[in-house]
């Protein structure tokens, strides 16, 4: 069986890899490319733990062909930090312990970015309904949305 | 984990290679949009085309052209129609609509004409395969017997696109384009209330494009249950349109019910019945009425399905104050705590 060829660029590398027709970005990206920074935690479009950007655009790497990713820019969580200096949203998701296990800040993060970089300056309910296809089962969303919101206010210069 | 089984992938450039290309395929090929529908499907061998051949690159189907009335080409993502001006400005209720389906993600993926040909949906069907198994599979697929009627004929699979009912009120037409040559028809004959057989599209077709009348004068709205106030798939829509003389009587309207039913319905005797009355209390309430009566909700979605039924009545009144002109924000934001 034949693999399929793919060149893309993630996190602005220029990258080429072989996948099957049956792989998913997701999958492409964690086994492939062994970034394994986005999660997976349905598969099915559900909780958004995979949220990825392409092209500019926030989806669901679980629900996108590898294949599909041809000629694409795809942004990652390993993308956001510069080296050692945080992004603004990874350092207020600490400040206020907007984590517990983990698995779906990668998704939080990029879905969070999507926005702030839309509307640099959500209302709360804008926040969530912007974060309603990212799922949460330890944390709760509270510190999420008010991790947000400060890093809104930090990266206006407000 | 789910994973896709193998399938063949082509990616066609024009809605013609893509016709030529589903045409050879034959039953064994399907197209796939933004995937959102049908990869999930697939992971749970819901569906198992040997063949998947994309959309992604046929550009032809992104179009959007506005003379008298607007064409939306099939492939525009729901994102990309919430944000087209002229919807949101002369088709309101397709722009609620198009603004309520799941999550900002799935709209960026998802497209109009993905979610037109929505397969149906059922607890007893949206499941993997392993669980399916296990009660020896369904009507729908595999299997022999209904789980939510076993004296059910047919498949009870709930038709669960929130455009389709907005857009049956709105009067559109959709444009379906084979190898063989093309159609035009109204939307709503583009379904069946069959939850199998839910869709008339012949496997060959390509829907490209979604025609509306230029509607003048007129006032549409869309109305969703849901359990949580945003991401959920809808477990009613209440879709309305009416065009109103200046003294406040009704001259046409369209009532449309979403995920009561294997198909959108149509109702055409509370539209009927709309017609020269002015949109009084009295008037909303039995046209709420009528539309209960035509409701057959099933127990095979989230929430209970008596509840369900209870309130029809309910959310047609608030589809109908709104067309006469009513703030229904604060309705909206107790909802769905977003006032669209
Ligand atoms: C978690 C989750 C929540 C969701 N919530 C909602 C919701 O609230 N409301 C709602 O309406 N939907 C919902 N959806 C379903 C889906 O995301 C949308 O309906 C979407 O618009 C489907 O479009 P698509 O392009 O992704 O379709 P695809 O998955 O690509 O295709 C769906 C079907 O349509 C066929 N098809 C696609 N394009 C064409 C075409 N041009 N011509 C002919 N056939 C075609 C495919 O062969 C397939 O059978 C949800 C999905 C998920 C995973
Ligand atoms: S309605 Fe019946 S046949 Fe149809 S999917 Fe559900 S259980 Fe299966
Ligand atoms: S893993 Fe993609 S949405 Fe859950
Ligand atoms: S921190 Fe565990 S799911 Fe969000």
């Amino acid at each position: 069986m034949s693999r399929n060829h793919v060149s893309a660029t993630v996190n602005g590398d220029q990258v080429e890899f072989l996948c099957e027709t049956g792989q998913t970005l997701l999958d492409a990206l964690r086994d492939e490319l062994r970034l394994t920074g986005t999660k997976e935690g349905c598969g099915t479009g559900d909780c958004g733990a995979c949220s990825v950007m392409v092209d500019g655009r926030l989806v669901c790497s679980c629900l996108m062909l590898a294949v599909e990713a041809e000629g694409k820019a795809i942004e990652t969580v390993e993308g956001m930090a510069k080296g050692e200096k945080l992004h603004p949203l990874q350092k207020k998701f600490i400040e206020h312990a907007a984590l517990q296990c983990g698995i779906c800040t990668p998704g939080f993060l990029i879905a969070a970015r999507a926005l702030l970089e839309r509307n640099p300056d959500p209302t709360e309910s804008e926040v969530r309904f912007w974060l309603a296809g990212n799922l949460c089962r330890c944390t709760g969303y509270q510190k999420i949305v008010e991790a947000v919101l400060d890093a809104g206010r930090e990266m206006r210069g407000a | 984990m789910m994973r896709l089984p193998w399938f063949q992938y082509q990616r066609p450039a024009s809605v013609a290679e893509a016709a030529r290309m589903l045409a050879a395929e034959g039953p064994r090929g399907m197209l796939i949009a933004g995937g959102t529908d049908l990869l999930p499907n697939m992971k749970r061998r819901q569906q198992t085309p040997a063949t998947l051949i994309s959309l992604s690159r046929v550009e032809g189907l992104k179009k959007i052209t506005n003379g008298s009335g607007l064409t939306l080409g099939a492939g525009l993502t729901l994102t990309e129609v919430v944000g087209t001006g002229a919807v949101r400005e002369k088709y309101r209720g397709l722009w609620q609509a198009a603004a309520q389906v799941a999550s900002p993600h799935l709209r960026n993926m998802g497209t109009l004409g993905g979610n037109l040909c929505l397969d149906t949906r059922c607890n007893y069907y949206n499941q993997n395969e392993e669980w399916r198994e296990a009660i020896g599979y369904c009507m729908k697929k595999e299997g022999k017997t209904c789980w939510v009627a076993t004296a059910s004929k047919r498949c009870l699979a709930v038709s669960s696109t929130d455009t389709a009912p907005a857009l049956i009120a709105l009067d559109a037409k959709v444009r379906l384009v084979s190898a063989a040559g093309e159609r035009e028809l109204a939307l709503a004959s583009l379904y069946n209330n069959d939850g199998i057989n839910y869709i008339t599209r012949k496997p060959d077709e390509i829907l490209t494009e979604v025609v509306l009348p230029q509607l003048d004068g007129w006032s549409s709205t869309y109305w969703k249950l849901r359990r949580r106030g945003s991401f959920d798939f809808p477990l009613l829509g209440v879709a309305a349109a009416a065009r109103m003389a200046p003294d406040g009587s009704v001259l046409e309207a369209r009532v449309v019910l979403g995920a009561v039913s294997s198909q959108p319905l149509p109702l055409a005797k509370a539209s009927e019945f709309l017609v020269g009355k002015k949109l009084n209390d009295e008037v909303i309430a039995e046209a709420g009425v009528l539309a209960a009566s035509r409701a057959k909700p099933m127990d095979n979605t989230d929430l209970d399905v008596y509840w369900r039924k209870e309130v029809v009545p309910s959310f047609v009144g608030y589809a109908l104050r709104e067309i006469r002109g009513d703030d229904m924000r604060a309705m909206r934001m107790r909802i769905s705590r977003q006032a669209l």
